[in-house]
């Protein structure tokens, strides 16, 4: 599973974050991206459902 | 000014202060989703309110034709010619590109996740001794003994204004955001608050400190030092945003516990779902209202806007919308899918929302660790405020 945050949507709710701080950073300005390359490591996938599951702007996605 | 007649068409003639909204707006709601979506009124002049999630993030998005310029139902100053004026008004929030861009970039970094984890500890400090004044009673008003003392100490910390004025920096944002129908307290609370940020720009002028409010006053935009006037105007929101719409969020999250001792008995034992039940209780009792105002006439869901008037940017409605979230008004404490928006939607979204959420996560942990077990005291009435900030005002509980 890998994922991305769609740099055009993310409004910097952080929600991502907040719910799998393994999985994203997040800058000063609250712009969040995928660690590494957006391969969730075996076992977060739930995790990684459920910052896609609770993106406001649909920001979260999972490319592959 | 004032229209006090009961309001009998919502659809046609809504008004958000009125008290039937007030003490419970989500059957107003309820009956515009399905009957008419995008509500209007000509009280305080033709506003219009949607109520539907979809709705709501397009008008939020759409900021060509709905601008951040008037924000209130009733204006924060200038309806009186003699009134003190902030000439940029409150931004970010009640401007548009580029003035958002540049002053939210200046804000931002003071409310990022890591600054916020730092502003931690001091939070729970406060919250425990706010617990330890009124334990020994076995009983308090969880609204005004707790949820309103915490969010305004905090943010004066973060703006380096004394926490010994908290009380007064209190009364001023209810008086500018509560009681904005009441000329003489609106018109204090905008001089309070005008004033006391006038006298401790100047201060800081020469006697900088490590605070936000310094910090704002050595930028630069553009090659140039920021000027006073869009200081004034950002300290003045960071005050005003930062202390009535949290401690609605915390007020309306102990009501909910307070009512609902299933939900109480599962989150004073099981942490781990405290990270879901923050989001869940934004999302079920999102305070915060805010307006936009029209640019030019433009037709949205079928209603023809013209340029002027305002629309509520009903974000509370939107996260109560049965097309975006399975059983919207129940209360579900690990909630999975809840894209909920209490922190607004698009270029907008709440600069504070990471202290926020904080603030909300460790009071409800430092009451629910000292004071597991709570109710609503027999014979109390819990009162509201509404409008475009709700959250209980008066919250008394026991805990024998």
């Amino acid at each position: 599973m890998r994922i991305r945050v769609d740099p055009d949507r993310c409004e910097g709710h952080a929600r991502c974050y907040g719910l799998a701080p393994e999985l994203f950073d997040v800058d000063d300005y609250g712009l969040s991206t995928a660690v590494g390359d957006g391969t969730v490591p075996p076992g977060l996938e739930d995790r990684a459902r459920l910052a896609i599951a609770n993106c406001p702007e649909f920001a979260v996605e999972e490319i592959d | 000014m004032t229209d006090l007649t009961p309001v009998t068409h919502w659809d046609t003639d809504f008004d958000v202060l009125d008290p039937g909204y007030v003490a419970d707006p989500f059957t107003v709601w309820d009956e515009l989703r399905a009957t008419c979506p995008v509500a209007h009124t000509d009280r305080r002049g033709s506003t219009w309110l949607p109520t539907r999630y979809h709705d709501v993030v397009d008008l939020a998005h759409d900021i060509e034709h709905f601008s951040s310029a008037e924000i209130t139902v009733i204006p924060f100053t200038g309806e009186r010619p003699d009134e003190p004026v902030l000439q940029y008004g409150l931004p970010p929030i009640s401007a548009d590109p580029p003035l958002h861009t540049w002053t939210r970039r200046l804000l931002l970094p003071w409310f990022s996740h890591r600054r916020v984890e730092g502003y931690e500890p001091m939070t729970r400090r406060l919250c425990a001794e706010l617990v330890d004044g009124f334990i020994g009673d076995g009983s308090a008003d969880a609204a005004r003994d707790y949820a309103q003392q915490i969010p305004v100490r905090v943010i004066a910390a973060i703006l380096g204004v004394p926490s010994s004025m908290s009380d007064t920096f209190t009364g001023w944002v209810r008086d500018v955001l509560e009681f904005a129908d009441d000329p003489v307290r609106r018109r204090r609370g905008i001089e309070g608050l005008i004033g006391f940020f006038i006298a401790e720009v100047a201060r800081r002028k020469t006697d900088p400190g490590d605070d936000l409010l310094s910090d704002l006053l050595h930028s630069e935009f553009d090659g140039a030092v920021v000027e006073d006037s869009v200081v004034l105007g950002v300290a003045a929101l960071v005050l005003i945003a930062g202390v009535d719409t949290t401690w609605s969020a915390i007020g309306s999250s102990l009501w909910h516990l307070a009512t609902h001792p299933g939900d109480r008995e599962r989150l004073a034992t099981d942490p781990d779902v405290m990270t879901l039940a923050v989001e869940e209780f934004l999302r079920a009792y999102s305070p915060v209202t805010m307006a936009r105002v029209v640019t030019g006439d433009v037709e949205f869901g079928g209603c023809p806007m013209r340029a002027g008037d305002k629309v509520l940017m009903n974000f509370p409605a939107a996260n109560r919308d049965p097309d975006a979230f399975a059983e919207p008004d129940r209360v579900i404490l690990d909630r999975e899918l809840n894209r909920h928006v209490a922190f607004g939607s698009g270029i907008h979204r709440c600069a504070g929302s990471n202290l926020a959420r904080m603030e909300l996560r460790v009071a409800l942990e430092e009451w629910l660790r000292r004071i597991p077990t709570f109710r609503l005291a027999a014979d109390e009435q819990v009162t509201w405020a509404g409008g475009q900030v709700r959250g209980p005002r008066h919250l008394a509980v026991e805990f024998p």
